[in-house]
């Protein structure tokens, strides 16, 4: 188990690197740069810029001084957020992003879970075409429309829930319940098909046929092996989710991560890019190496090699 | 007097019929389906698939699957009228007086949990006994079914055990409560040859010991051979000859069951002589025959055997058919000796 563990962590290592090495060529490779705006600068300026933060020196150079200074956790200034460190802005908005992207998962694994487990049970009645037709919507309306539609009901309408940012427990509601409907969705397909096929298990009726009554039968001999596709899809999803969605953030102006992916790309912050991908492709091979681990403990036969 | 005959009687299934409503129409599982067991006996249950051999065992446990219904007769348990029972009743009944092992043992154990939580969750269940005596029961158990260190293998996960293990440790769950009767749907048929019969030897010694009466369901005619001392033959939802082993193997009446016992290889036949097959293919249950639903396949058939069901013929208090030719034979017979 502990070697297994090591020698995930090496080719997670190797994996970040890639990533990480790919994004920097990748961003120099775009036309456009962190000084080039609308409101030109003079070329002085903007060459004693460049010189500043190193951007005039060939790209080789640049990346391996990049690499270098990130082994020792020096991710650099932002180029555009004056006086602010890479890591002081991902430490300061990864919290806020990772509370509300944490409520979200717990809500979609509490409410998915069961309901798909009723859909598989009542498979073909009313309670299951309900569900089907709730989890169809809920994977195929984009985001943007269920926080408008919340908004609308919830905020401007019936007056009940705030709209604007993330003050008290309220505030939490809408923009939780809007991240979390795509996830619950999923959740709830997933753990329906897992179900019915576990429910057809010769196991299931050896449980019956023990005389075991079906909620025990159900919450001891099928979820424990219809739940393995959700964890496989929760992993990652998790990292995801706690690292903040761009579009939620923006409509409910939460002060989040998710923002400062979109926004770096688009103003060019090549430092902010580096290191919120950087952090974003750890958190998910981290979550991988947990899922891993989690299966072997729910499943018995899997063997950590 | 029905009655004083139910105490006696450990089943007691009379005119069960039983059909699966499913989207392409009725389909006829069980017609006028009787079987008599007494504590103790063997009685095993053959025919080839899709004749309601199963279905049968099943609706004693309550077990029908959904679409089947039970649409008549009466099912009589060691005490309980089974169709009159309601699930929770059921519960109580089931893996305690009455239990089943399966034809796959490869997939009949939850794979996520050890042998042990699996065989002291039904001692758990139908008993009173703690946790820690609960296992000891399961070690006592796999002792008896011939599993050696047991402390070990109770640790262990089904994907450790061979196929014969796996299956000797379905028969401990289904004796954890020392049940009156035991069901064995082909337990031998995903099995190697030598296992299998390790497995029947098995059966037969718990037998001995604990006194239990078996129906043990199968498509082995050798099994039934060795094992059974009273014979039903199924085809297409009803039998159609019951008897002791001797009478169906020795004096068989049915053409069915001719059929099935020259299609036997046998150790005196020729070296040259062909196995005799049933020629045609079983009955399409969604869309019976009017008559007799053998008739299609039977060399024998007669005029009346595709008009109407024949009735039943009886030959000794322990041996009938339902056959037109045995009636025909039985009549002439009888009228013979007047």
């Amino acid at each position: 188990m502990l070697k297994y563990i090591a020698k995930r962590i090496g080719l997670a290592i190797v994996t970040i690197w890639a990533v990480a090495t790919i994004t920097f060529f990748l961003m120099n490779m775009v036309p456009g740069g962190p000084f080039l705006s609308e409101k030109a600068i003079s070329p002085q300026a903007q060459a004693a810029l460049e010189a500043k933060y190193g951007l005039d020196k060939p790209l080789f150079e640049q990346y391996i001084t990049y690499m270098k200074d990130a082994l020792h956790g020096d991710f650099g200034d932002s180029l555009k957020q004056r006086g602010r460190t890479v890591m002081s802005i991902i430490t300061k908005k990864f919290p806020v992003s990772a509370r509300v992207g944490g409520m979200a998962v717990l809500v979609a694994l509490c409410v998915g879970v069961p309901l798909g487990c009723v859909a598989a049970i009542r498979r073909g009645k009313f309670v299951d075409s309900f569900i089907s037709v709730v989890a169809t919507c809920g994977i195929a309306v984009p985001s943007f429309v269920i926080c408008t539609v919340l908004m609308y009901f919830f905020g401007v309408k019936l007056k009940i829930l705030p709209t604007l940012g993330l003050t008290s427990w309220k505030h939490y509601i809408m923009p939780v319940i809007a991240l979390a409907f795509y996830p619950t969705a999923y959740i709830m397909r997933l753990t329906r098909s897992s179900m019915l096929d576990v429910l057809g298990q010769d196991y299931m009726r050896t449980a019956r046929a023990k005389g075991l009554s079906q909620v025990i039968s159900l919450f001891k001999h099928a979820l424990r092996n219809a739940i393995l596709p959700v964890i496989t899809y929760v992993g990652p999803m998790l990292a995801y989710t706690l690292s903040g969605s761009f579009v939620v953030e923006k409509i409910f102006t939460i002060p989040g991560l998710g923002g400062e992916f979109i926004g770096s790309i688009t103003s060019r912050d090549y430092t902010v890019i580096m290191g919120t991908t950087i952090f974003l492709a750890t958190l998910i091979t981290i979550m991988n190496v947990v899922v891993d681990i989690v299966y072997k403990i729910v499943d018995p036969r899997i063997k950590l090699k | 007097m029905a009655e004083e005959q139910n105490v006696r009687k450990l089943v007691d299934i009379k005119n069960e019929r039983l059909s699966f409503f499913t989207p392409a129409g009725e389909v006829k599982a069980l017609n006028d389906v009787s079987i008599m067991l007494e504590e103790g006996e063997v009685l095993g249950i053959v025919g080839e698939s899709g004749s309601g051999k199963s279905v049968t065992a099943y609706s004693l446990m309550g077990l029908t699957a959904h679409p089947g219904k039970l649409l008549d007769g009466t099912l009589w348990f060691n005490g309980h009228e089974i169709e009159t029972m309601t699930e929770k009743e059921m519960r109580k009944i089931r893996g305690n007086e009455i239990s089943i092992i399966f034809q796959d043992p490869m997939t009949s154990l939850n794979p996520v949990y050890t042998i042990g939580n699996q065989i002291e969750e039904v001692v758990l269940l139908h008993t009173d006994k703690k946790k820690k005596e609960a296992h000891e029961r399961a070690k006592e158990l796999l002792e008896l079914v011939g599993i050696n260190e047991p402390e070990k293998r109770l640790k262990q996960y089904p994907h450790e055990l061979s196929g014969g293990m796996r299956q000797r440790v379905m028969i401990a769950i289904a004796l954890a409560c020392e049940p009156k009767l035991l069901i064995a749907d082909e337990p031998t048929t995903a099995l190697d040859v030598t296992i299998q019969a390790q497995i029947l030897e098995l059966m037969m010694e718990l037998k001995e010991k604990l006194g239990m009466a078996i129906i043990m369901i199968t498509h082995d005619l050798g099994v039934v051979a060795s094992m059974c001392e009273k014979i039903a033959v199924m085809y297409a939802g009803r039998i159609v000859e019951y008897g002791t082993a001797e009478d169906i193997f020795y004096r068989p009446k049915h053409q069915y069951t001719k059929g099935l016992i020259r299609s036997i290889p046998r150790l005196d036949t020729k070296e040259h002589e062909r196995l005799v097959p049933i020629e045609g293919t079983p009955v399409d249950m969604l869309n019976p025959p009017k008559g007799c639903p053998f008739a299609p396949r039977c060399e024998k058939c007669m005029k009346i055997c595709l008009k109407e069901m024949p009735p039943v013929t009886t030959f000794s208090e322990t041996h009938y058919t339902q056959c037109w030719l045995n009636q025909k034979e039985e009549m002439e017979g009888g009228a013979a000796n007047e």
